[in-house]
């Protein structure tokens, strides 16, 4: 039998069903493992050991009363921007260290249901904002194929303990690549699901016409096995779409043959890593294999993405992080003089300087004389971005390309540099201002390093995304690939 | 120079929703601080808003009612501003789509003349909690309770020229709200409550002149006062060869006067944009449909056939339709009695004056439109004469029973028997020969004095037309 961190979701789902092990014994054994390890990487910023083994109690014995679930008894992490009741829920922010949720994110109540473990709470680019994971109050994560490099962000943490073999599967969100990036970067794969496929409900918001929680497990299985429990309508969230959840492992198994693999030109252009093109090509040859039919495809406003993506979620952050003003929860600064010290030094204090200069371009972006040449010209541009989609899904079934154009880079090499670091995102943001879904797979190595390929799909095409990735991955074993060391 | 005063209103409506208009938290007044604000209300992280159905019919009844074009779609914006009563620091509303466009109401003036009013959209918003100052010591309270509560904002054109009728047109639209039966109306909890524009300008120019906020205004009087002292105030200064500057004053209810609350340069951009949580407003065809077969019928109508139906002066036709209670009142009354005018009259009258006196309102009247109805049957039955009834009423007011109860037990019923008022006559001519002399000798004015004396004998309960009938027969026989 394989360790038990080594198992995936179905395996392990499977080897509980089968009474191999207990849901105990498996999260002792994980909780045993973020001990051992996560000093070397810092990718939970709360474990809750306790919880967790009273959840694997309960799993036990549901499962012995005769009323488990698929996914009963089986651990799994969430990103920290998740509401959990009577838990620290931080979003990675000094503004929300001392803040304990009042109550459970409709993600975290609904896998609660299924019957999963919590083992903790990941680390993150703090209230979401980043793609390094470098950005967090709680020190940045750490790449588990490379501890000098970053995860990627925002979900790195997240990222991190999968790749790291610290949690089978864990749940992320993407505003703008925040899933898939750094699934790329720690090779693993993510999801992002259509704009409204998953609750809002208890996801601190950072900009929410763009904001979508997803899986990120080792595999397209595994994320698809995820996703159905995460997914569905929320009478709580009114963007959330009401129409039944697909059976996204039920179509895995479906053949290639015939799709039509779309490969937008102004993905392999200017600013693409060599190394990650090749690695690319080849992911790219190996679907052709399996009998799908590439065809070049252009989205002519791709370079518009980062631009339109950096005036639309900046403006509503700002509206969305000004709750945060030390009046009813979160950071309070010391003995506050008067209404106006109390904000500026609550506020000054609790947020770090990435999520203040989003607030400031948001800020802006949306001031008297500027909404229209900033605000409104990005929701138009936006419009524009959709349409490249549009129109390139007349010409295919899916699109392919790279997730990033780099593998991981160094910490603190962009650090000071937003405009570079917002860049890492070229790839995946586009896709956010269009609402559709995503996902990044891993295809290879670019000097030790993962590579991931991005599939992006029609609304509501979770499911074919899942097939294509799944056909892929019992083609290759890029996925089952584990860093030295964990 | 003559001026001519130029006053919009602002009218924040609060809907008489169960729940608030984002979260199911209860609307009701008066409970314990913070203990009607749920997750969403107190802006807690992550939490979503989601749309009461309930305030958006309010919201369509209302438009229907001023003949507004009803949006078929409309839009949520976020209204972003630090306040600490403002839980999310944002408030959300309608910006620039509103769910009900241009209507309008027509008032009624002093001289007997109408004005038709344009409201220029009203919209659906949420309102703010409350922050507490007193009981603190240097800090500040916040109550949570009324966040969230439902409010339509009804925006009017800048149609008004006095106070007056600025008075004339907020009561109408909070006599159209309370009809409606969407807001309660009730000004001391503040949930009917106005901000007012009021601008001065020569008369005869056309250009408006600039204008100042008077804010949250919760009553008809004060609404009269601030207005009046703030076109005098912004008169003083034009005459005195100063600007009007544009700022936001509040009314000082205590000392009577408006004083500037922030500046132009003060004021907040609010940056408005449309909430991203909140899918944009769809209202379907049917729907507006359906909420236009359960509108009541409203003031004018009801006037209006008030006039027709019962053939009551437009005087009396107004002051009864002026709130559904009291045109429901009056009308159970008069078609239980089938008396319309001497129903009207009765409500105006006796029954007004005296819930006037004790600062009550139609719907707590100690005497029900039955109990009324009963008496006025008495009346029209000739059992007792007006006057007695209104002895009878004070005693039904006072709790002493129904009318034919009343009027028996203390022997009010009036005398019908011919013999016995005949009998009255006699006794009383005979003991007064001088003034029967005088009388026949072309003194007219003396039939009073012995009707005066007759009434006095039947202690007042001598049928009035008999008791004039068979005196003159006898006087003049």
């Amino acid at each position: 039998m394989k360790e038990l961190h080594q198992q995936s979701v179905a395996e392990l789902a499977a080897g509980l069903a089968r009474g191999d092990f207990s849901s105990v014994e498996l999260t002792e054994a994980l909780l045993a493992r973020i001990a051992q390890h996560d000093d070397r990487l810092n990718s939970y910023i709360s474990v809750t050991a306790e919880r967790a083994l009273e959840q694997a109690r309960a799993a036990d014995s549901a499962r012995a009363a005769g009323q488990a679930g698929p996914l009963t008894g089986v651990p799994l992490a969430h990103k920290d921007i998740f509401c959990t009741r009577g838990i620290r829920t931080s979003c990675g922010s000094k503004m929300l260290d001392t803040f304990i949720s009042p109550y459970d994110a409709t993600v975290v109540e609904r896998l609660d249901r299924a019957g999963m473990v919590m083992l903790g709470k990941t680390n993150m680019d703090e209230f979401a904002m980043g793609s390094s994971n470098e950005t967090s109050f709680y020190g940045p994560v750490r790449n588990p194929w490379d501890t000098e490099t970053v995860p990627g962000g925002s979900s790195g943490g997240s990222a991190a303990a999968v790749a790291a073999r610290l949690a089978p599967i864990a749940t992320g969100t993407d505003t703008g690549g925040s899933i898939r990036q750094p699934a790329a970067l720690c090779g693993i794969t993510g999801l992002k699901p259509t704009y409204g496929v998953v609750s809002r409900y208890g996801m601190i918001a950072f900009a929410s016409s763009l904001d979508q929680a997803g899986p990120m497990g080792r595999s397209a299985e595994d994320c698809a096995l995820l996703l159905g429990a995460m997914a569905g309508f929320d009478e709580r969230d009114s963007t959330s779409l009401d129409r039944p959840v697909d059976d996204y492992t039920a179509t895995l198994e479906t053949p290639l043959d015939g799709l039509r693999i779309g490969l937008p030109q102004e993905f392999f252009g200017d600013g693409l890593d060599g190394e990650v093109a090749r690695v690319i090509d080849e992911a790219v040859a190996e679907l052709r294999r399996l009998g799908a039919e590439p065809v070049e495809i252009s989205l002519p406003n791709t370079a518009l993405a980062v631009p339109t993506y950096y005036v639309v979620a900046p403006a509503e952050c700002s509206s969305n992080l000004s709750r945060f003003d030390g009046v009813r929860f979160g950071h309070r600064c010391d003995a506050p003089r008067d209404l106006e010290d109390l904000y500026k030094r609550s506020r000054g204090e609790g947020f770090g300087a990435e999520v203040k200069r989003r607030i400031m371009i948001g800020t802006y972006a949306l001031s008297s004389g500027y909404y229209d040449a900033y605000y409104l010209k990005a929701q138009k541009l936006r419009r524009l971005i959709s349409d490249d989609f549009r129109a390139a899904f007349a010409q295919c079934d899916v699109i392919a390309g790279p997730t990033a154009p780099t593998p991981a880079f160094r910490l603190g090499e962009k650090a000071d540099d937003p405009v570079t670091m917002y860049l890492s995102d070229i790839y995946t943001i586009a896709v956010n201002l269009a609402g559709l879904p995503a996902l990044s797979m891993p295809a290879g190595f670019s000097q030790g390093l993962p590579v991931g390929l991005q599939l992006i799909g029609n609304y509501f095409s979770e499911a074919r995304l899942l097939g294509v990735a799944h056909r892929y991955q019992q083609a290759t074993d890029w996925h089952t690939r584990s860093p030295d060391g964990f | 120079m003559e001026w001519e005063t130029v006053i919009g209103l602002e009218i924040h409506a609060q809907l008489a929703t169960r729940s608030k208009i984002f979260s199911g938290a209860s609307t009701a007044y008066g409970a314990e601080p913070n203990t009607q604000a749920c997750l969403v209300d107190l802006g807690m992280p992550g939490v979503l808003p989601v749309l009461n159905e309930g305030a958006v019919r309010m919201a369509i009844k209302f438009g229907l009612a001023i003949n507004a074009q009803i949006a078929p779609r409309s839009v949520f914006a976020r209204k972003n501003y630090f306040y600490p009563d403002l839980p999310k620091g944002y408030q959300i509303s309608q910006f620039e789509l509103p769910v009900v466009g241009h209507g309008q109401v027509t008032i009624d003036l002093e001289d007997g003349q109408r004005k038709v009013i344009g409201v220029t959209r009203a919209h659906l918003e949420e309102d703010a909690g409350k922050s507490l100052h007193e009981d603190f010591h240097g800090m500040t309270g916040i109550d949570l309770n009324r966040a969230g509560t439902p409010l339509l904002e009804i925006v009017s054109e800048p149609d008004m020229r006095s106070a007056k009728e600025a008075v004339a047109y907020m009561k109408k639209i909070h006599a159209l709200v309370r009809y409606l039966e969407i807001c309660d109306g009730n000004m001391q909890e503040g949930s009917f409550r106005c901000d007012a524009n009021v601008s001065v300008r020569p008369k005869g120019q056309h250009a408006f002149g600039t204008r100042a906020e008077i804010k949250n205004i919760n009553s008809f009087r004060f609404v009269e006062r601030a207005i009046n002292y703030e076109v005098e105030r912004q008169i003083d200064v034009l005459e005195g060869g100063g600007k009007v500057v544009q700022e936001t004053r509040l009314y000082d209810p205590d000392k009577g006067e408006t004083r500037s609350m922030r500046g132009k340069e003060d004021s907040h951009d609010y940056r408005y944009f449309p909430d991203p949580d909140l899918l944009p407003l769809e209202i379907a065809a049917d729907t507006i449909e359906a909420v236009r077969a359960t509108l009541p019928e409203l003031p004018d109508a009801k006037r209006s056939r008030f006039v027709d139906h019962y053939g009551l002066p437009e005087y009396d036709a107004t002051v009864l339709t002026a709130s559904r209670e009291l045109a429901d009142y009056f009308e159970a009354v008069a078609k239980a009695c089938g008396e319309a005018k001497l129903a009207a009259n009765w409500v105006m009258g006796e029954l007004s004056g005296a819930l006037n006196k004790a600062g009550l309102e139609i719907t707590e009247s100690p005497v029900s439109s039955d109990a009324l109805s009963g008496l006025l049957a008495r009346i029209i039955d000739k059992t007792i004469s007006g006057k007695i009834a209104k002895e009878v009423f004070e005693a039904m007011w006072n709790g002493e029973g129904d009318a034919d109860r009343v009027i028996e037990q203390k022997g009010l019923r009036q005398i019908t028997d011919s013999s016995a008022i005949e009998a009255a006559i006699d006794a009383v001519i005979a003991a007064n020969p001088t003034q029967l002399e005088q009388y026949r000798g072309g003194k007219d004015k003396l039939f009073g004095f012995f009707v005066g004396q007759v009434m006095k004998a039947t202690q007042g309960k001598a049928n009035p037309a008999q008791l004039n009938e068979l005196l003159k027969q006898k006087l003049d026989g």
